[in-house]
Order: C-alpha cells, then structure tokens, then sequence
C-alpha cells in the first residue's frame, strides 16, 4: 500500500514523513547519511580516496605530471580538477561529452580550491619558470545517490591529503630533471574544506544530505563549503525556493558543525593509513 | 528610449525594452561599463523528447562577447535558469519552452547580477507570468572589510571576497547565491542587509 502512495504520489508520501520531523529512510531532518571514507584506494595514482554518503559513491584520483608553470605566474603549479558523471553512476547521464550538471560540478569543485586556498599553487613549483607540477584531479561518480558535490568535496581533501609526490632534482650540468622515487612527501594542506548540503522543502522544510529522490522533488538547494576557522569558502544556491537572511545563518551555523564531524573523521581516517 | 537612474554609490544603471522584433521580449541591461542583451522566446513550441507533462521546460543560453561558451557560462547558465524558474509560473503554459538567451556586450565586472536583471527584464517584456520579480546585486569586500555594491572589474580583481545574490521583490528573500573567496558568517549578514536596500 505505502509503495503504490509513494509511486503515484511521491511529494505528498514524503510531507507525510516531514510533518513527523523524519524521513523516509529513517533519518531526522538534520541528521547526515553514513559517511565512509577510505584513502590510498587506488596505488597506481599519487593520492586517493573513496568516499560514500549512504549510497553515494564518488572515487577521487591524483595523478601528478610535470608542466611548464603558466607564464602570467612562473612560479605556480596547477590543480585541474574534473568530475566525471558517468553512465554507469545513474540513467540520466548518457555516454559522451560532459553534460552540464558534470560542468557545473566540476566549475564547484575549481571553486572550492581557489577559494579556500587548499594549497599554494606556490609549493608545485620544482624550477621557476621551468618545471612544475600539474595535478590532474579526477572525481569519478560510481552510484548516484544525491548529494554529489559534497561527496566530492570530502574525496577531494581525502585525497590531496593522500598525495605523496617524489623528490625531484634538476641536474645542472644537463639541465634534465631527476626523479627521486625513494623519497616521497606530502604536500602541505593547509586548509580543509567541508561542504554541506541542503534541499528546501515547500519553502518551509530545510533537509541535510539530501538523497536523490529528494533532491528532485525539492524546491530549492543550497551548498556552503566551510574550512576550519568557521568562514565560508563558497556558497551555492541555484534559485529555487527563496530563503530568508535568519534561515541562511541557521544553515551556516550547521555547516560548520557538520565540518568538525567531518574533520575528525577525516583526521581518524589518515593517522590509521599512516601507523599500518 | 533608454532609462537610465543614478543612485549613491553604484555605477550608472539602464534599461532598454524591446528592442529587438524577433524575440517575444527583449531587454538591454546596462550597469556602468557591463552590459547585457537579452531575449526571450516563448512560450513556445518544444520538441517532444524534452517536454514536461506539468511545466514549461525552461532553457538558458548564455553568449560571451567572443569565441564559445566555456564552463564559467555554464555555471552562470545554471544559476541562471533555475532562478528564473523559481519566479516563472510555469505550471500555466505545460508542454511548452521558454528560451533565455543572453549576449554579453561588455563586461566591465559584476557580470552575473547584469545577466539576472537582463533576464528578469526580458521577461516582463515578454509577458510572462511571475509570482515575483527578482534583482541581481554583486557586493566586493576588501581586506578591510569594507562594502563595494555593484563592483566594476578592477574593484572585483582588488577585492578578496565576491558575493552575487538574487533577491525576489515581493518578501526580500534570497533566490540565488553565488560567491567567491573566504568570508565570515556575519560578512554574509551585513552584504545581504546592503543589497536588500
């Protein structure tokens, strides 16, 4: 019976579970899907992480290669970042060219790195001028389950945090650069962003981590990135339902205890890959 | 004709109506040195495959001034589409599409709010129905913290933070948010108080 009600009447089934203050898979309106997290996933890359919001499942992939540093900065290095959204991850997404729900994930993400200045582009410099190092970051979603970008987010950090880049020398009397296999280091993070989602519901109800289906039959969304000190690196809502200035803070204010979850999770999850 | 207003503190605004024949509703939206044309096609005929059974299908297209649209536009065509969505009353025209297209003619900073007021303009040119009006407003902040409504590109590239919203006319609440750069909480207060005024 309840199927057949949420088949021919999916929003009025999940206002019947809202105005009890839950959802219908069981969680309250504020409370965050499973997060799980596992880095190192992938030893061919430089750095790696999985990461899985209830079902959502997004795979982050660094690989390092050497560039020459832009020319306007010649003592930069690049993080490319893309998101890739792939048939196998949900029906709606076809084979081909990225769609523009995969752009405007992948121009977030780009965002989120400038914005929060994760890394100075400065430390991915080897020569000025000469050498530098290009960070391909590739986020590949594997089940689509609502709640991409903060997925994305978290894999991300996981995985920058993960990334262990070998010395490299530049020999002076051949000019050449040499690799340095045996001695690897991590690049130094200096902040770690966390994004937290939101779907408005009937422009009263306000749901974290929405899943896919409620992100489709909500009226609004809304994603803010916090990092450590409780600022805001970015903040995205794309129309919808129309919030007032007193909701928005409330929204910050659990952004930025959803951030502390978050960071100790991720802090837990690196120190055990560290002492194994 | 061209309307044109001064207020304290902002760049010169204008607005021009209709001047295109072929769009059902056009606008051109100028904000100092940026911008804007807009045209509107719609309601109108809509291919099967994308039609929805209780809505009209709206679509943004966002023109730079040259070469091809590049993943920025993207982001801006996005932001764009889902807040004219959020006004439009498209229940009353299902099965149909309505079209957005905007041509930068200048960019001279604060380009996103110039794109919304466009658009928002273009459509009361065409006619269609809203719940509700929005604006665009671009704020800067500097590292003092101090307030640049409407920046021009140079502000834009000074400053450390920049913060577009999309405010709807009949209660002031926020339609659409899109930012750059680290700011605090109470900054994001203090930015939105300013651009309701």
């Amino acid at each position: 019976m309840a199927a057949g009600f949420k088949t021919v009447e999916p929003l009025e089934y999940y206002r019947k579970f809202l105005k009890q203050n839950c959802r219908p898979d069981g969680r309250e309106l504020s409370e965050f899907r499973t997060t799980t997290i596992n880095v190192g996933s992938i030893t061919t890359a430089d750095g790696s992480a999985l990461v899985k919001l209830g079902n959502c499942t997004v795979m982050c992939g660094i690989k390092a290669e050497f560039t020459n540093p832009p020319i306007d900065a010649p003592n930069k290095g690049y993080i490319v970042p893309n998101v890739d959204l792939t048939p196998l991850c949900s029906s709606r997404f076809r084979p081909g060219p990225p769609g523009e729900e995969a752009q405007v994930a992948s121009q977030f993400i780009a965002d989120v790195i400038d914005n929060s200045q994760i890394i100075q582009k400065e430390d991915l410099c080897i020569a000025k001028g000469k050498l530098a190092w290009v960070l391909h970051c590739d986020l590949i979603c594997l089940d689509y389950d609502g709640n991409l970008l903060d997925a994305c987010v978290i894999a991300l950090v996981a995985a920058l945090r993960n990334v262990r880049l070998p010395s490299v020398q530049i020999s002076e009397d051949t000019g050449l650069a040499q690799v340095q296999l045996s001695s690897k280091s991590p690049l130094n993070i200096l902040k770690s962003p966390v994004s937290t989602s939101f779907a408005v519901f009937d422009d009263t109800y306000i749901i974290v981590d929405p899943t896919d289906e409620e992100e489709t039959l909500a009226t609004g969304l809304l994603s803010i990135v916090t990092d450590e000190d409780g600022k805001l690196c970015t903040m995205r809502k794309p129309g919808g339902s129309a919030l007032s200035p007193e909701r928005l803070q409330d929204c910050i204010s659990r952004a930025v205890s959803r951030h502390k979850e978050v960071q100790t999770l991720l802090d837990e999850v690196l120190l055990s890959v560290k002492t194994q | 004709m061209m309307e044109v207003a001064e207020e304290p503190g902002l760049r010169e605004i204008g607005c021009e109506h209709s001047l295109l024949s072929r769009p059902d509703g056009s606008a051109t939206f100028v904000q100092g040195d940026t911008s804007v044309l807009a045209g509107v096609y719609g309601p109108a005929e809509i291919k099967v495959s994308r039609e929805m059974h209780d809505k009209a299908t709206i679509e943004v297209m966002v023109r730079p001034k040259v070469g091809l649209p590049a993943i920025q536009d993207k982001n801006h065509e996005q932001l764009i589409r889902e807040t004219c969505e959020s006004v439009i009353l498209g229940t009353l025209h299902p099965r149909t599409s309505i079209t957005i297209v905007l041509q930068v003619i200048n960019d001279g900073g604060s380009i996103l709010s110039c794109f919304l007021n466009a658009a928002c303009m273009a459509m009361m040119d065409a006619g269609l129905p809203m719940n509700a009006m929005f604006c665009g407003v671009t704020c800067a902040l500097d590292d003092d913290g101090q307030l640049i409504i409407d920046p021009n590109t140079k502000d834009q590239k000074e400053s450390r933070t920049v913060l577009t919203f999309a405010i709807e006319s009949s209660e002031k609440k926020v339609l659409t948010i899109s930012s750059r750069g680290a700011y605090s909480p109470a900054e994001v207060s203090i930015s939105l108080y300013q651009s309701c005024l």
